[in-house]
């Protein structure tokens, strides 16, 4: 995790290759091995001509038959000794190359999960999860896949190219240039080649994006489609994308192929090229059979990794985007954190106390959402907070755990500005029920002990119990062990709350949020849960965002937000007297032309 | 009970990083299964989608034979020119220059023949597999509601697209392979040909590589398997990590969280290394055995070209044939995994399209008019998704038309299924629903669905512009009728307020737009496709009063001059409805105007009393325990 820290600032693809240097005996090994294969490699050629040539001159001499045979066997054994090197360090340059790369890999992995796991709500509110999903995975692999795609490949291919041509231009000048002709033209085209076939690339995912987007709406909201009878419809929309997307298909098949081929008819030209050229020469007596086999296995040799250089040129143009988008996500600041000198929460008298709290999105810095804010609330009370949608109900119950930081006064526990301790032990004090339950694929117990995974059995039950969650999860054929989730039983909305309420009430905390958490709970089973936690909140601070005016209605203190500020604060009875919003709330929530009569827990049995 | 619960969790608070009820990503983000190797339904389904290319494919496999023939024969140019051209003394030009004309022709036809092999294939392969997206998508659109339902979209997404795709990776290969068979045929008869015996000796070493890739592939799948599934499962804990990231630091488990990824990495990391190392071990025991053969063609062949049995061409043409003859069998053993992989995603596609489709216009079906009186009739209609479970037994009522029939029951007693019914998403076991006097099942499902306009509780909008959200598939409507639409429900002046009015784009599912908002959007969307009939499930959700005021009028309109059906939630809705059909258990309570009701003393009076905002407030045991609910 250090290790994708450092090198900070630097090149992407620097940073990159600094991190592989982190585990320096495979990096040697791997280099090294590569220089040895490429040059065991380069050998090859030259024993088979030398071989081919040991049948002829033997043939010219005319004699010492034992001779030539034992040549022979000589130069079948060296070939077999360098044939096997050749393997072995191949072996070894390529296992130690993505060695490393997953060794990066593993720590980038690291990196990436811990940083996710602590930028703040205002980041992840910003950036699309299937975004942040793209670079953890897919740009990850890319910068994984650097070192032995382009940085080991780039110099058994220096090695390859480099001494294979010296070998051949040190034999016969024209020689070499003819076998060599292709090199240039092959490592040209590949590269341009590759870097064409990455723009389509990418465009076409673009296309197929929008096309899995078609698909995705359109069996998502299947019931409004049958519903309009608009099949046909979704069918030519389908058909537009997909047509979109095929002939871009059919361009990128165009390219590649066109490419591959020209490139093998350079080869072979250039091949056409030395057997023309060398045959003139053995005619002419200048060279032997041998020497042209030689030329010709040299040539064998090299097509393969020049042909590679567009793959390698491709590996560089990866790691390069795919780094800088991985390096954005690492170097990015994580706004909530520890203050310098931030100390653990001492709770005492358990008061929360909002001092003209004023709070704007990082989006929309113009437009704060909340406005002096204040009220203060000790334990044991209760504090309702209602208002229209939009209004900055949510905002007031996220600063709270600090999802968000405030941009003007100060909220304090007990007394201490939260800024100014430590976020593990404030969020070990504040507990939210969020507004959207998300459940974790894994059984009900494991889900209702998430914020305390050591706890017992008895104690989920209890909890679950009192979220009114146990009976139901008692009807489920497999109880608590069912898993639910994405993959798992779908829970209903009303479920899925419960389960979240029984998920906070295993945490111990000073102050209880509930973020609208109950709205699709029916407001008698809502009562139940309340009058089973009496208890339980009358030793804490609860705080209850709703717009169900019964889920709130015997706070001790109703806060009505508008716009980022309070317009109205009192008890149910007080707020009910004014007449103001509130009231207009509450008559709106009646039966019509019905008298006013409290909700009472009838159904209690 | 606050004392006790602190005490136990101090009792068992730390006991290490790795509690026992913490896991993170217990699932995986793809499904994962290998089938047989060879299925001949699948084959023969997935060669159905073949067909129409079946010129393409002649010609790619004639174009590969051709390729392959051309490799074959140019070390053979090579071996010609050397011993009829310039091997010891037997120097001749006529003969070189002809050699090399011979090699040119021999690239240009490679270069032609794998041209033509590649841009068939591919193009073909991108087609056929277009084709069976579109198929199954097509297939999609038609079968019944309940598969739907019982479906998730990610699942068949996962089918339209990753199985899909592998099947296009079986198509291409299996071109190639044909070709990388002919060619591994083809340098044995070369071989063999050249020289009987000394082919037969190099070819020896050839079973030897077979023998220890039949060795090697089995434990290899299992590292390579285990490798991928590593990966899976590292990437699904990511991808839970990133969605729940909310709940995640809300719990603050954080720290556990980055314990238990750390092993799962970890595992990943391991199970990578121990691939990697499986899949490099084949490479040196295939260069030994290159190195092997090689040896032998110099130590036989040349003792051969000593004696002057054998010319020295032949031994350069065999030292050609030998650098090529391992990659066919490599490719071949690896084709191995992509046709297993190939035929468990073909299975996939093929439960797809082998989906029921229960609703089918019957042969004769007649198109349902704009003239027909938009009358709704359910006669003694039982219905159940499961047989012998029926959610409505023996309902019968009317509406007239131009009438406004509000649906009020308990969750589960069967009003969703009604307005299923109505627009005929599924048929019923007994009885007749009628539409305009028509039999559903004899009316065309098009003209129903445009006669019968249905508006759902939760509003879904599509990517696109607002205008074309309103106007979906009502083709003719024009931007007039569409701001119409949207004045008479009362959207338009939020519309306009949006940065591009009519042309602002939504987003994913009109994230940009609130629950009320996208409400009335889909309202005018109903109110655009001008059916005389319109089915309404209310929506349930708390929105605030503004919008509430807002949703009410423009429900008002929308139902204006129409037979309206409506599942109600609001009070103010039940008691506007012109009738009253209490539904519950699948059966028919009560029906009558409110006045009736309430003075009837039933089931409706009884919830009514219950001073309950909304109907969906009733707790079950409210309504279990009246009488009504035994009759």
């Amino acid at each position: 995790m250090a290790a994708a820290g450092r090198g900070r600032g630097l090149g992407v693809l620097v940073r990159i290759t600094r991190m592989a240097l982190r585990h320096p005996w495979q990096v040697g090994f791997a280099f090294v091995s590569a220089v040895i294969a490429a040059i065991l490699q380069l050998m090859i050629p030259r024993l088979l001509g030398s071989a081919v040539d040991q049948t002829q001159t033997v043939l010219a001499a005319g004699a010492r038959h034992q001779d030539a045979t034992a040549a022979l066997w000589a130069t079948a054994l060296a070939l077999l000794g360098v044939s096997v090197c050749r393997g072995i360090f191949t072996m070894l340059q390529n296992y130690f190359g993505e060695a490393v790369g997953h060794h990066v890999g593993y720590q980038l992995r690291l990196a990436c999960y811990d940083k996710i796991q602590r930028l703040s709500f205002s980041y992840h509110d910003t950036i699309h999860s299937g975004d942040l999903i793209t670079v953890g995975m897919l740009d990850l692999e890319g910068v994984r896949m650097f070192f032995s795609t382009a940085v080991v490949r780039a110099l058994l291919l220096s090695v390859l190219i480099g001494v294979g041509a010296y070998m051949l231009l040190s034999t016969d000048v024209t020689m070499g240039l003819a076998a060599l002709s292709f090199v240039p033209f092959v490592a040209w085209r590949s590269s341009v080649t590759r870097l064409r076939l990455r723009a389509t690339w990418l465009k076409l995912q673009e296309r197929l994006s929008v096309l899995s987007r078609v698909m995705e709406e359109n069996l998502g909201g299947i019931r409004v489609v049958r519903a309009f009878a608009a099949h046909a419809f979704e069918l030519a929309k389908f058909q537009k994308a997909s047509q979109n997307a095929l002939g871009l298909a059919h361009d990128r098949v165009d390219i590649r192929v066109t490419n591959t081929s020209m490139m093998t008819f350079s080869f072979f030209a250039a091949m056409g090229l030395v057997l023309w050229i060398g045959g003139s020469k053995v005619i002419a007596g200048e060279m032997t059979v041998g020497g042209l086999a030689s030329f010709l296995t040299f040539m064998m040799i090299l097509q393969m990794p020049v042909r590679q250089l567009g793959l390698m040129v491709n590996a560089f143009a990866r790691a390069s985007t795919c780094g800088t988008r991985l390096f954005e996500l690492l170097d990015k600041e994580v706004t909530i954190r520890d203050a310098a000198n931030a100390k653990e929460i001492e709770i005492s008298d358990g008061v929360l106390r909002f001092e003209n709290v004023d709070f704007a999105y990082s989006r929309t810095v113009n437009r704060p959402a909340l406005k002096n804010i204040s009220f203060e609330a000790c334990r044991g009370e209760t504090v309702g907070i209602v208002g229209p949608p939009g209004s900055g109900k949510t905002t007031i119950a996220h600063l709270i755990p600090r999802f968000y930081d405030v941009s003007g006064g100060r909220i304090t526990l007990d007394g201490q500005d939260l800024r100014h301790v430590t976020l593990v032990s404030l969020r070990r004090a504040v507990a939210v029920v969020q507004q959207d339950a998300f459940l974790f694929t894994t059984t009900i117990e494991n889900n209702i002990a998430y914020g305390d995974p050591w706890a017992k059995e008895a104690r989920i039950e209890r909890a679950s119990e009192s979220a009114q969650l146990h009976n139901y999860v008692l009807d489920l054929p497999a109880g608590y062990t069912t898993v639910v989730g994405e993959r798992g039983v779908t829970l209903s909305g009303g479920q899925r709350q419960r389960l979240s309420i029984a998920r906070t009430l295993m945490l111990e905390p000073t102050v209880m949020i509930f973020d609208d958490s109950t709205a699709a709970i029916d407001s008698a089973t809502e009562q139940r849960i309340r009058a089973e936690m009496r208890q339980y909140f009358a030793s804490r601070v609860t705080i209850i965002v709703a717009h169900r005016l019964s889920s709130l209605m015997h706070a001790n203190q109703i806060l009505f937000v508008e716009n980022g500020e309070i317009v109205e604060r009192g008890s149910h009875d007080e707020l009910l007297a004014r007449g103001g919003r509130y009231k207009a709330l509450h008559d709106l929530q009646l039966p019509p032309g019905e008298e006013i009569s409290p909700l009472v827990p009838e159904a209690k049995r | 009970m606050t004392e006790g619960i602190e005490v136990e969790h101090l009792e068992v608070g730390d006991d290490g990083p790795r509690p026992p009820r913490a896991a993170v990503g217990s699932h995986r983000i793809q499904e994962e299964m290998f089938g047989r190797v060879f299925d001949r339904n699948v084959i023969n389904r997935i060669w159905a989608f073949v067909q129409p290319y079946n010129s393409q494919m002649v010609i790619a496999v004639v174009a590969v034979l051709i390729f392959t023939g051309s490799q074959l024969v140019i070390p053979l140019i090579i071996r010609y020119a050397i011993d009829n051209g310039m091997a010891s003394g037997a120097g001749d030009y006529g003969v070189l220059g002809w050699s090399v004309m011979l090699f040119c022709l021999a690239i240009l036809v490679n270069y032609a023949a794998s041209y033509v092999q590649e841009v068939v294939v591919g193009k073909a392969a991108e087609n056929v597999l277009f084709d069976i997206r579109r198929a199954m998508f097509a297939h999609l659109q038609r079968v019944s509601l309940g598969f739907m339902d019982k479906t998730e979209v990610g699942r068949l997404m996962s089918r339209l697209q990753g199985d899909v795709n592998s099947m296009q990776e079986f198509l291409e290969t299996s071109v190639l392979s044909v070709g990388d068979i002919v060619l591994l045929i083809g340098i044995v008869v070369a071989m063999l040909w050249l020289d009987f015996r000394l082919g037969l000796l190099t070819l020896s070493v050839m079973p030897v590589l077979l023998f220890v890739r039949i060795i090697w592939l089995p434990r290899a799948r299992v590292a390579f398997m285990a490798a991928h599934e590593a990966n899976s499962v590292t990437n699904g804990a990511l991808a839970e990590a990133i969605h729940g990231v909310r709940a995640v630091q809300g719990m603050d488990r954080q720290h556990v969280n980055f314990t238990l990824y750390d092993d799962k990495a970890n595992a990943n990391l391991r199970a990578h290394l121990r691939a990697a190392k499986f899949a490099q071990v084949m490479v040196p025991i295939v260069d030994s055995l290159t190195g092997v053969a090689m040896a032998v063609v110099i130590v036989v062949g040349g003792t051969m070209v000593l004696n002057a049995d054998l010319e020295v061409g032949v031994m350069v043409a065999f030292l050609f044939y030998i650098q090529r003859f391992f990659d066919p069998i490599r490719s071949l053993t690896m084709q191995y995994s992509v046709m297993q992989r190939a035929m468990a995603s073909g299975q996939r596609l093929i439960e797809v399209l082998d989906v029921n489709v229960d609703v089918e216009d019957a042969p004769n079906a007649t198109v349902l008019g704009r003239d027909m009186d938009g009358s709704v009739e359910l006669r003694d209609v039982t219905f159940g998704y499961n047989p012998g479970q029926p959610v409505l037994r023996k309902v019968d009522f009317k509406v007239e038309p131009g009438e406004t029939v509000a649906l009020v029951g308990p969750t589960g007693s069967g009003k969703s299924s009604v307005m299923a019914l109505i627009h005929r998403f599924y048929d019923v076991q007994e009885g007749q629903v009628l539409v305009g006097g028509h039999d559903v099942r004899q009316l065309t499902q098009d003209s129903l669905g445009q006669q019968v306009a249905m508006v759902l509780q939760e509003p879904y909008l599509f990517t696109g512009t607002v205008f074309e959200n309103i106007r979906y598939n009502k083709a003719t409507a024009s931007l007039e009728d569409v701001i119409k639409a949207a004045k008479a429900v009362g959207a338009h002046d939020f519309i306009a307020a949006l940065d591009d009015g009519y042309e602002t784009q939504l987003g994913e599912r009109g994230g940009n737009l609130s629950l009320g908002q996208r409400q009335l959007i889909s309202f005018a969307r109903a109110l655009v496709a001008d059916a005389k009939i319109l089915v309404l499930d209310e929506a349930t959700a708390n929105v605030d009063s503004n919008t509430e005021l807002l949703i009410q009028k423009a429900l008002i309109m929308l139902l204006e001059g129409r037979t309206g059906l409506v599942i109600a939630h609001r009070l103010a809705t039940i008691r506007g409805a012109d009738k009253i059909v209490v539904l519950q258990n699948g059966e028919i309570v009560e029906t009558g105007s409110h006045s009736e009701l309430m003075a009837g003393g039933g089931l409706y009076s009884k919830l009514y009393n219950l001073n309950y905002a909304s109907f969906d407030d009733i707790p079950d045991e409210a309504t279990i325990a009246s009488p009504e609910a035994r009759t």
